[in-house]
């Protein structure tokens, strides 16, 4: 689907078809609901939900020595620590040590940090076959997209559509969607990539400053099988995926598959510390816009964010919008916080992409205060973002009316005695983007003042 | 104990009905009620638009309306939420401000309602109310459960309250995102709706008229039998427009 420009131009045309908006918001509330039932089981909850908070807060107060600790440690344990100031740095340390390993075939585990940097496009220019080995983004890069959601990349995509991309690029029968049957292509397909690849690329779900090692979390296990497979692996993390100490790590993985899936744990939790004997072990510690977020008092906590995807699975907008109508590396509601950030033009209309309902924040098991950081975004992206000339003058207006009692009443007695003498067809125009599929209010006789000043008021 | 009452704009023009019963059930809880003549509106549109700056002239004839006060009772969690985060910081001195619900349960600490509802009913719980000022335990979090709007309810004769399969779901009003994000506001206001059909009700209630408006605006075009009455209607036992049922 080609993005387009506005959020809501990109989320009435996902709801256009109705039955796959329909399954796609039930589909993630039923993941939302899986959620629930997994946090309830654990008393403490709400404590391990503060508990991560506090530690994030500890960690972004502390990121400049905790990520010096951190370097120190990785050295010691042998392996290579590299940093990238953004995304074009860190695409060139990656080529770099391809080039100077002389990799030709690679496998990938999922990164969002690498969707971010864009790397894949990036290494297949330079003539590289770049093979994702976590399914949802095997099947999304055979049909040449993007993932709409963080955990779960191809939940656009039903078992029918699956089975269409796999049999056009895996030779799988024409019109099979039993997902055993369809995995299992996968697999056989995967299992040669990961014989052949030389390098394998991961992401870091937790880096540990005291340890100098750091945890990948999936739940196929093939990051494993592509570490353990290949000579080379390169590890590529955001500065903010630190933790202070290995002890602290037990608070993140017993929110972070709940939250994410309602498992209680992801299948594979895998700890990295050093290279084995004879391979080599990379680690790309990237920046890309997070230390301009840090410095960002009222958006700093967004980097608290453990990527589970909580706040995607029950938002109301996300669940019936999709991810692609977000057209941001990170969509929902932690992307609406984090994509303007990066770029306020292109993202100018993602904080506006909410009711501010809340739900988000009390998923987060971080705790971020994400629909207060949308009103916030709101008021940078009025004042800093692209000019919307009518909506400003029409507020201005609105304020100025609410600024003074008898031009409300006045202006109020206007409205409603237009609103009665109207002809439907004058009020329901084209510009009344409320009475599309909505009545308006019926026109009571009195209003509440009226009513007051008749009945109770003795002074006036 | 000095009461001011605090009835939000769209209400004081559109829904007199319910800021009449918010009035009325609240002097029957022998509380003392003043409504100050001078108000107009919170300004939460032109903040929750990214423009707090417009705001400021409400906010302060709000805070100039009510200074006289110890209490400001409103009949909507949105309004009050707002008014609390941004205009009153609950300093010193500064009235305290309650949604109506929760003035009734923590500060009236009230025990029966003389009233009767023999309706099928289903609570929206507004998410400003829910999330923003505590109304009730939201689905997200792990806490003892409690509903405010609910315990209220459950005081009224005869009245059949429904349980939802998606029981604290938004509606899709947000303010100015009804107009600006109008096809999935739209979508999520008839999936509410459905939930409540589903479950037979005669009428939706909350204590929000903004998410009522919104979904009554969908019935009424739909010519749905359902209707929507504030909470506050229904606690002080007005009968509901049921025509021809």
């Amino acid at each position: 689907m080609k993005p387009a420009p506005t959020h809501a131009a990109a989320a009435e045309e996902f709801l256009k078809d109705s039955e796959r908006s329909h399954w796609h918001d039930e589909t993630l509330w039923h993941v939302r609901s899986k959620r629930d039932v997994s946090a309830q089981r654990i008393p403490e909850w709400e404590q391990l939900r503060t508990l991560a908070s506090q530690i994030k807060d500890h960690v972004l107060s502390n990121l400049d020595n905790l990520l010096l600790q951190f370097e120190k440690n990785a050295q010691a344990n042998g392996i290579e620590v590299l940093w990238a100031k953004d995304a074009q740095e860190h695409n060139d340390h990656v080529l770099r040590i391809l080039e100077e390993n002389q990799v030709r075939q690679l496998v990938k585990s999922k990164s969002i940090l690498t969707e971010e940097c864009g790397l894949n496009h990036f290494l297949e220019d330079k003539g590289y076959d770049v093979v994702d080995t976590d399914l949802g983004e095997r099947i999304i890069q055979f049909n040449k997209q993007v993932p709409s959601h963080i955990v779960m990349p191809a939940i656009h995509l039903k078992k029918k559509e699956i089975g269409d991309i796999f049999h056009k690029h895996l030779g799988t029968e024409a019109g099979a969607d039993d997902p055993k049957y369809l995995t299992e292509a996968a697999r056989q397909h995967l299992r040669q990539k990961f014989i052949q690849a030389h390098a394998a690329i991961t992401g870091v779900n937790f880096g540990i400053a005291e340890t100098g090692g750091f945890v990948v979390c999936t739940n196929e296990g093939n990051a494993d099988m592509g570490t353990h497979l290949a000579d080379i692996h390169i590890a590529c993390m955001g500065i903010e995926k630190l933790i202070p100490r290995a002890a602290d790590l037990g608070v993140y993985l017993r929110l972070l598959a709940r939250s994410a899936t309602g498992q209680s744990i992801t299948n594979y939790t895998s700890h990295f510390h050093r290279p084995r004997k004879g391979k080599k072990m990379y680690l790309i510690l990237v920046d890309n816009g997070r230390t301009k977020q840090l410095g960002r008092e009222d958006f700093r906590n967004s980097l608290k964010c453990i990527r589970c995807g909580a706040c995607m699975n029950t938002c109301p907008i996300y669940r019936r919008s999709s991810g692609f109508s977000y057209n941001s590396t990170v969509p929902g509601p932690i992307g609406s916080i984090l994509s303007p950030g990066m770029d306020l033009n292109k993202h100018s209309t993602l904080p506006f992409a909410s009711t501010l309902c809340g739900s988000c924040s009390d998923v987060c098991p971080v705790k971020i205060n994400i629909h207060e950081q949308l009103y916030k975004w709101r008021q940078v992206i009025t004042k800093e973002g692209p000019p919307q000339t009518s909506k400003r003058w029409a507020m201005r207006f609105g304020g100025q009316v609410m600024s003074k009692p008898r031009l409300f009443d006045l202006m109020g007695k206007m409205a409603r005695k237009s609103l009665s003498i109207s002809p439907r067809g004058f009020v329901y125009n084209s510009f009344n983007a409320w009475g599309k599929h909505r009545e308006l209010p019926e026109v009571p006789k009195e209003t509440f003042k009226d009513w007051y000043r008749t009945n109770r008021n003795d002074d006036k | 104990m000095k009461v001011g009452l605090f009835i939000p704009c769209y209400v004081e023009q559109f829904y007199p009905k319910a800021a009449i019963a918010t009035l009325e059930l609240l002097e029957k809880a022998g509380v003392e009620v003043a409504y100050p003549l001078k108000q107009t509106c919170c300004g939460q549109p032109m903040a929750n638009s990214g423009y707090e700056e417009f705001g400021q002239g409400a906010s302060d004839l709000f805070r100039e309306n009510f200074a006289e006060f110890d209490y400001v009772v409103c009949p909507s969690g949105s309004c009050t939420l707002h008014a609390k985060e941004h205009i009153l910081s609950n300093k010193e001195g500064e009235p305290k401000l309650y949604e109506l619900c929760e003035f009734l349960t923590d500060v009236v600490q009230i025990k029966e309602l003389k009233s009767r509802f023999p309706y099928k009913v289903g609570l929206h719980a507004s998410c400003h109310g829910l999330r923003g000022l505590g109304l009730a335990r939201p689905s997200e979090l792990m806490v003892p459960d409690f509903n405010k709007p609910l315990h209220l309810l459950e005081m009224v004769e005869d009245i059949d309250l429904v349980h939802l399969a998606r029981k604290d779901e938004c509606c899709g009003f947000g303010g100015t995102f009804a107009v600006f994000e109008e096809a999935i506001s739209v979508q999520m206001g008839k999936d509410r709706i459905q939930d409540h059909q589903e479950q037979g009700v005669a009428v939706i209630t909350g204590a929000d008229m903004s998410c009522l408006m919104h979904l009554e605006g969908l019935l009424r075009r739909d010519k749905s039998p359902i209707k929507v009455m504030h909470i506050a209607e229904i606690l002080n036992g007005q009968e509901p427009e049921l025509k021809n049922q």
